[in-house]
This record gives structure tokens, C-alpha cells and sequence, in this order.
């Protein structure tokens, strides 16, 4: 339980908004010319981090937008929040 | 060899104050090499290592645990037991266990209190209903013991529940595995954890994996808190933290790590003697031998190793606790906790080799994976032990994400996962 800070609403609870899984996985332009291995290293194989993790959140209750976290999965602590299309901060 | 319980040594050691019994198991140092060390001692871990020792002539094996065994997720399930799957491959898998568990405490020496009394799982809409008639069928083509119940048998087989259809989720209908039921989970981990430790596994406790040495496409052992431990065949089971093992062997697995919840209320007298579990609205509930009620919540959506879970996902659980259980309206919670479960995005577990030579992986159990620790030990030490799977677990190899042989058990098992 904790609490994220919405770049388009403040500060809320996480139960207002609803996890996306894993950020940066980009869509393959040509998903045809995919090998099985490729479209599986896409569709399935996660880095699943313990630590500093790059994530989507969309803020279901709310503004219904998408945005990036990024968060320590060892502790829940959220160490910045950025939109989509934005670079993820390097520090 | 260790000395045999039995009531005559319950009776000859009461005379010494029971301060003499003899340690479960040793607390050795790790030696230098090894035919195979297993990563994690939990449940699976131990059973891995017992079954290694016992059916394979392998005694050179050491089990290391980062933590004290059973201290995971072994020690914060809910412990039910249950083999009523959908498909064969999952049928197979977990009736394999529920087999083995039957005649368990025997072969230990060990009393894990499995208690067969029955596992029953409601219906609150018509697609519930549907699917639930058509798991009873499939679970009878495959052996398995399934009975579909009316709203009436329901109420007749556990009394407390709310059968009125002018609840939010009126109870249509269920069914019932009899042969299911629950077992003392402690006693699970310690009972094969003396088995193997009788048998020559050294079980090192507080020795943490901070890498995996390969040479090349094989392995060559795994460096510890307690040194390096030169081995040809590494079996992983570390559950919730098996994508951080994965990682080290330069390996990524189709796994997400996410918090799930239970909760024990205060002890109270005999109510509730079957366990019942609800898809729809995620409530399951038994009662332990000690007279708590014991309550399985779900997972959160995102992923954590923090070992703690949202209070909403514990609330949602209790509104629909209290809805189908008004009786328990005034019990106050005891105690609350969360485990670090391995999801699979098809809800199968993965009891695979890898492409890296010597390098197995037992995961992927997600939120269901107490009830199959003997069968997932027996089949994985096969796998380790002949470097091919049983053919139980062939189809829960990890090329099932490559393939598509998926074994979509999600939603589609007893409860939604």
C-alpha cells in the first residue's frame, strides 16, 4: 500500500490506479518476421527486478492515463514518475 | 540413523522433560563440491532433495536456503491441498501429489496432519456453474474424485453458508473433491527436511546464492555468503525469487513476482470442518486445529518482493468473507501476512531443464503451490537426477512460451489465480 503521485492528478492512492507490467518493451514493427524465440522473449520473458524497476501504471480511478514509475519492488518505494513518450530519468 | 517416533519414545522422553530429543536435522557447513546443491529450502526444495536421495542414489546433494527453511512461502500458504485441475496435464501433476500426500506421514515418520475433509468450490453465476460442471467431468475422465452440488447440498454439507438468493453473489451450486483437505505446513518442510538429512543432504541454513558460475553453456557451481560450491547440476526453487536467480545465470523467465495475502482470526471452536474456496469473489476459507479461521486473500496487480500487500485486496476478501459467512461478523483478525508469489502467464508452473547445461528451474507455482510439494519435489529430482523430464512434468517445460503448448490453467482451475 502506498501512494503515487499522478502527473496529471497528485497525489493519490494506489488503489485508484492499476499496474501495466514492465516499461520500454517496444512493439516489434514486423511482428510476421518474428522467430518464435523473438515474439516469446516478447510476449512472455520478464526481468521481473528486485530493485530499481521501469513500470506503467494507468490511473484506472481517475484520469484513466498511462505514465511511467519507477520503483524499488523491494521496498515499494517510488523513486520518480514520468509521462509517456518522456525519457526515463537516468539518476 | 535417527531414531524412529513413536509413542514409545514420546513416552520415554517425556521422562527427561522431552529435553533430550535428538536434532531433526544437522546444521553442517557447506563442503567444498557437490553432485547437486538445490537453491531454496522450502517445501519443494526439501521434498527436491529427499526424493533425489531416496529414488535416485544421489546423496551428495546439499539444499541451501537464504533464510531458515520453511520460512517462505512454505510457512505463509494457506495449506490446501486439492488435485481437481481442468486439463490432463495439470490433473496429472497434481494428483500425482495428492497420491503421494496420502500416504505421507508414514513414509517421513512424520505427522504433516493431512486431513482429507474435503474441498468445495462455489458457483455464484451461471458461467460459474457451467464451468464448474464441465471441471467436475473433466476431472472424472482423469481419475479424479469430483462431485457437482446443488445450492441445497451446499448448505447441507457446510451449514454456515449463506445460501439466500438475495445475496450480492447468490451461491448457485458447487462442487466437491472429498479426497482434498488441508496439512500442517511446518510439518511439511521439517518432516522432509529430517527424511533427507537422515538420508546424507546437508540443508545449510543462512547461506544466501550471490551468483552462478558458468563455464560456457554448462554450470560449474554457485557462489554463497558462505563461500563458493563447485557443482555440475543446480536445481532452482526459490519461488518468488526465481527471476533473481534467473538473472544471475544471464537467463529471463516468463515470471512476475507479486504480493499474495492471508490472514488467521482469533482461535475459536469447531465451525467450519471442509474448506471452501470462491472463484467469483475470491473468499476461501478453513479452520486450523488450533480454531483460527484461515483466509486466503489474492494477489496485488503489480509487482513486489516486499513481502506485504494492499489493505483494499484484504478488504475486498473480507466483504465477501462476511457476505457468504455472516456468523463470522464479529470475529476479530489475529494476524496478517504476505508471501512473494511467481506468477506464469498461463498460471502453470515451469519444472524444466534450461539451455544452460546443469541448470534446473521448478517455479511458476504462483499462488497454488503447497498442495503439490511431493509431486513437484519427486518429479523435479527425476528431472535433475535423468536430465529429462518425468512425463508428468514434460509439458511444464519452459519451451511451452516458445511452442505455445501453453497449459492455460488461469481462471479455469478451482479458483482464479
Amino acid at each position: 500500500m502506498f501512494v503515487i503521485n499522478c502527473p496529471y492528478c497528485g497525489e493519490r492512492e494506489q488503489s485508484e490506479f492499476k499496474a501495466g507490467g514492465e516499461a520500454h518493451i517496444v512493439r516489434p514493427k514486423q511482428p510476421t518476421e518474428l522467430s518464435d524465440d523473438e515474439w516469446a522473449e516478447y510476449l512472455f520473458m520478464r526481468k521481473n527486478i528486485k530493485g530499481i524497476q521501469f513500470e506503467r501504471w494507468v490511473h484506472a480511478h481517475g484520469c484513466r492515463k498511462w505514465f511511467n514509475l519507477v520503483r524499488d519492488t523491494s521496498n515499494d518505494v517510488i523513486k520518480a514518475v514520468y509521462k509517456m513518450g518522456e525519457k526515463p530519468p537516468t539518476k | 540413523m535417527k531414531k524412529k517416533y513413536s509413542i514409545f519414545s514420546l513416552i520415554k522422553n517425556a521422562f527427561s522433560y522431552h529435553e533430550n530429543w535428538e536434532k531433526t536435522w544437522k546444521d553442517p557447513e557447506p563442503k567444498k563440491e557437490y553432485d547437486a546443491v538445490i537453491v531454496g529450502g522450502g517445501g519443494h526444495g526439501l521434498a527436491t532433495a529427499y526424493y533425489l536421495a531416496k529414488k535416485h542414489d544421489m546423496k551428495n546433494i546439499a539444499v541451501i536456503e537464504k533464510g531458515w527453511i520453511g520460512g517462505g512461502n512454505t510457512g505463509r500458504n494457506t495449506t490446501i491441498i486439492r488435485s481437481n485441475y481442468l486439463w490432463d496435464a495439470s490433473a496429472g501433476l497434481y494428483d500425482h501429489a495428492l497420491k503421494i500426500w496420502e500416504g505421507l506421514s508414514q513414509e517421513l515418520n512424520y505427522n504433516v496432519m493431512f486431513s482429507q475433509r474435503g474441498v468445495m468450490n462455489l458457483a455464484h453465476n451461471l458461467q460459474d456453474v457451467r464451468d464448474l460442471k464441465r471441471r467436475t467431468h473433466a476431472n472424472r475422465l482423469n481419475g479424479i474424485d469430483a462431485v457437482y452440488l446443488n445450492t441445497e447440498e451446499v448448505k447441507k454439507f457446510c451449514p454456515i453458508i449463506n445460501t439466500s438468493p438475495n445475496i450480492r453473489y447468490p451461491v448457485l451450486g458447487g462442487t466437491l473433491q472429498r479426497r482434498a483437505g488441508t496439512a500442517r505446513h511446518d510439518a511439511v518442510a521439517w518432516g522432509y527436511a529430517r527424511g533427507a538429512d537422515q538420508m546424507g543432504v546437508d540443508i545449510i541454513q543462512n547461506c544466501e546464492v550471490k551468483g552462478i558460475k558458468r563455464n560456457g553453456d554448462s554450470v560449474e557451481g554457485v557462489e554463497t555468503t558462505k563461500g563458493f560450491i563447485k557443482t555440475k547440476k543446480i536445481g532452482v526453487v526459490a519461488a518468488g525469487h526465481s527471476s533473481v536467480i534467473a538473472n544471475m545465470a544471464g537467463l529471463k523467465l516468463p515470471l512476475e513476482s507479486k504480493p499474495l495475502q492471508a490472514l488467521v482470526s482469533e482461535p475459536v471452536k469447531p465451525i467450519i470442518d471442509t474448506v471452501v474456496m470462491s472463484n467469483a469473489v475470491h473468499a476461501y476459507v478453513s479452520q486450523s486445529d488450533k480454531g483460527e479461521l484461515v483466509i486466503g486473500a489474492g494477489t496485488d496487480d503489480y509487482v513486489s518482493y516486499s513481502q506485504k500487500g494492499s489493505h483494499d485486496i484484504v478488504e475486498g476478501t473480507l466483504n465477501a468473507i462476511l457476505e457468504l459467512y455472516p456468523i463470522f461478523s464479529r470475529m476479530r483478525m489475529l494476524r496478517q501476512w504476505g508471501g512473494i508469489v511467481d506468477i506464469c502467464p498461463d498460471a502453470s508452473p515451469i519444472i524444466s531443464k534450461t539451455s544452460i547445461q546443469g541448470l534446473y528451474f521448478n517455479c511458476g507455482w504462483g499462488t497454488g503451490g503447497f498442495k503439490a510439494t511431493p509431486g513437484s519435489g519427486d518429479l523435479f529430482a527425476h528431472t535433475i537426477a535423468n536430465d529429462q523430464p518425468h512425463k508428468l512434468n514434460a509439458a511444464f517445460n519452459i519451451n511451452r512460451f516458445v511452442s505455445g503448448d501453453l497449459v492455460d490453467e488461469h481462471g479455469a482451475a478451482a479458483v482464479a489465480h
